[in-house]
């Protein structure tokens, strides 16, 4: 069963033969959310469609200006920087957070003790890392002055300052991402118990050794997992906001360097109140992680194992 | 130490031409991998002990030295901190309070409300509906806040808490509502099909049956509802532009950009403030945080 039917099959319920439907009560029941739908969420997706072919200011009406938005991305310098720093960040600081979840998920698996105490250490960074402390603080870590350079001073190496540096800044925004990677971390360890012990006891009486059994049976039975943690922690990181808003202090500097796509298009949107050309940016992005998300449910079908 | 790990290292990682296995005896291994994860965790949790101490740390102390010995203990910061801003900083605590209470309210209605349809009713389009409400789970705020502000600012609720509020009463956190839908699926039908035997309506099992047995679905929908919705900054920096309305988020983080670049102490100690019901959430909730993430699987 392809990944895509499995998602599928989700809102299916097995009703055999044909029940009597409830629909005055369902409806009644989905009320708000049929409002939030329409209001909120689907119905703004078309509204900045239609938007995105327009120049609009909010003081006056917006004036359709046909393919004026799409010609303007082509030429856009500072959107191509955005995108650029945007598929570095989440391409570098996915694999790697789920790399380390996954890590920290097998050496913590299977009746350790002390198991909770670790878990929760850490998957707290997770719940703190998207606040505005957290960035506040990644300020005064990678600064000029910072913790970092402090213990680098003690072991003798003279550090920079790495937020200040275009070369770096990135990278400390990248590492705030995998200090998050707790989230993953306690989903892979819900998985890997999933996973019956006799599986791993015969592969030990035929031989195998643990890098045997980690390839041939903990990546195939978790490979689901794997697959459900890539497609949302690319989604997700695609997102990020509020760390390069605040480290950056809403500029994306030094030199454009942290400009997350999210950011130019809050940068467009709301400090220049360039509403037509930041709904056309919006559709941009959706299209991007939508084909991100189907390509990445495509490959699945070459590399995620369904038990069933 | 270093002995001990390089001899622990063939047994966990073997390469495939088998190399002779050496035994390391079952409690050297164990020390070697809990001393391992303790300063891993330590190393995890440093930044958030450092921020802490230096908040009780003189400013001219904070970038002295990497360690967390406290000399003297500095509570000023705090005092300081809290009276940096136009109004004191328990100001934007009640306002992230009231904003956080009524999403995690509104969230608890409409979203059981939702997932009681989508798990027990059968409805005409329900495929279909369910199918986009899934949809809806991965879209990008970014994606339509540009309408979102239009129409709200059209009807005036800009530097309200309205906006922010307002889609949490309308089922739009469809993660929600999905955890919910897998929890009720999970409940025996029998119980629904009992009460209906003896005469109870669809408002009357929702209410009566499922609702009191979901309550650890809604207790993770609540300590989620409130950690991401104190932490919460897009939104509330984007339709909370009055320093009367601000948030806790807004408020911290036009006191860093006000701030003379000195009065670190001070800012950490609201930076520890902003944090600390987030850690009394986690504390309080874990269990239901980890079964919601573990079952769910978000963020």
């Amino acid at each position: 069963m392809s990944a895509l039917e499995k998602f599928q099959r989700l809102g299916t319920t097995r009703s055999g033969p044909r029940r009597k439907r409830d629909n005055k009560a369902a409806y009644l029941f989905l009320l708000p959310w049929f409002a939030g739908l329409t209001v909120i969420t689907a119905g703004p997706v078309v509204a900045s469609f239609v938007l995105g072919f327009t120049d609009y200011n909010l003081i006056q009406a917006p004036e359709f200006n046909g393919l004026e938005n799409v010609n303007r991305m082509l030429s856009d310098e500072r959107l191509h920087r955005a995108l650029g720093v945007t598929f570095l960040y989440v391409f570098v600081s996915v694999p790697l957070q789920l790399a380390a979840a996954l890590g920290l998920a097998m050496l913590l698996d299977r009746g350790l003790r002390g198991l909770a105490f670790y878990r929760s250490a850490f998957y707290l960074p997770s719940l703190l890392g998207s606040s505005v402390a957290i960035a506040v603080l990644w300020r005064q870590i990678f600064g000029a002055e910072g913790l970092l350079n402090q213990v680098l001073d003690v072991v003798g190496i003279t550090g920079r300052g790495w937020i200040s540096d275009p070369d770096t800044a990135l990278s400390t925004l990248i590492v705030l991402n995998v200090w998050t990677f707790g989230a993953p971390m306690v989903i892979f360890l819900a998985g890997l118990r999933q996973i019956p012990a006799m599986y791993y006891e015969a592969a030990a009486v035929d031989g195998a050794n643990r890098w045997t059994q980690f390839r041939r049976i903990t990546l195939p039975l978790l490979s689901p997992i794997i697959f459900f943690n890539l497609v949302l922690q690319i989604i997700h990181a695609f997102q990020s906001f509020t760390q390069a808003f605040v480290v950056s202090g809403g500029t994306g500097g030094p030199s454009d360097s942290t400009l997350f796509y999210t950011l130019y298009l809050y940068q467009r949107g709301f400090n220049n109140f360039d509403m037509g050309y930041a709904s056309a940016l919006a559709w941009l992005l959706l299209l991007i992680i939508a084909a991100f998300t189907a390509v990445n449910f495509w490959a699945a079908k070459r590399w995620v194992f369904y038990d069933d | 130490m270093t002995d001990l790990q390089e001899r622990a290292v063939p047994v966990s990682t073997a390469g495939d031409p088998r190399p002779p296995r050496v035994r390391v005896p079952a409690p050297l291994r164990s020390i070697v991998k809990h001393t391992g994860l303790s300063l891993l965790a330590l190393i995890m949790l440093y930044p958030v002990i450092w921020m802490v101490v230096s908040s009780l740390r003189p400013n001219n102390e904070i970038f002295r030295s990497p360690g967390i010995v406290l000399d003297s203990l500095q509570v000023a910061n705090y005092s300081d901190g809290w009276n940096a801003l136009a109004a004191p900083f328990g100001h934007y605590l009640l306002n992230s309070a009231i904003v956080v209470l009524a999403c995690i309210i509104g969230n608890l209605v409409s979203c059981s409300m939702a997932a009681y349809a989508f798990a027990r009713l059968d409805f005409t389009g329900k495929k279909l509906f369910f199918a986009t409400m899934l949809g809806t789970i991965m879209l990008p705020i970014h994606v339509i806040i540009v309408p979102q502000y239009i129409l709200f600012s059209q009807l005036g609720w800009v530097n309200t808490f309205l906006p922010l509020i307002v889609p949490k009463l309308l089922a739009t956190d469809a993660f929600f509502v999905f955890l919910m839908v897998q929890f009720i699926r999970g409940l025996p039908r029998e119980l629904d099909e009992a009460a209906r035997i003896d005469g109870a309506g669809h408002p009357r099992i929702f209410l009566r049956v499922i609702l009191p047995l979901m309550l650890p679905a809604l207790a993770t929908t609540t300590i989620f509802t409130f950690i991401w919705t104190w932490n919460d900054f897009f939104s509330q920096l984007i339709y909370l532009t009055d320093p009367e309305m601000y948030t806790v988020p807004v408020a911290l983080r036009s006191f860093v950009d006000s701030t003379v670049a000195t009065s670190w102490g001070s800012m950490f100690a609201m930076s520890v403030v902003s944090l600390l019901p987030v850690f009394l959430a986690f504390l309080i909730g874990q269990r239901y945080l980890i079964k919601g993430i573990a079952t769910t699987g978000i963020k």
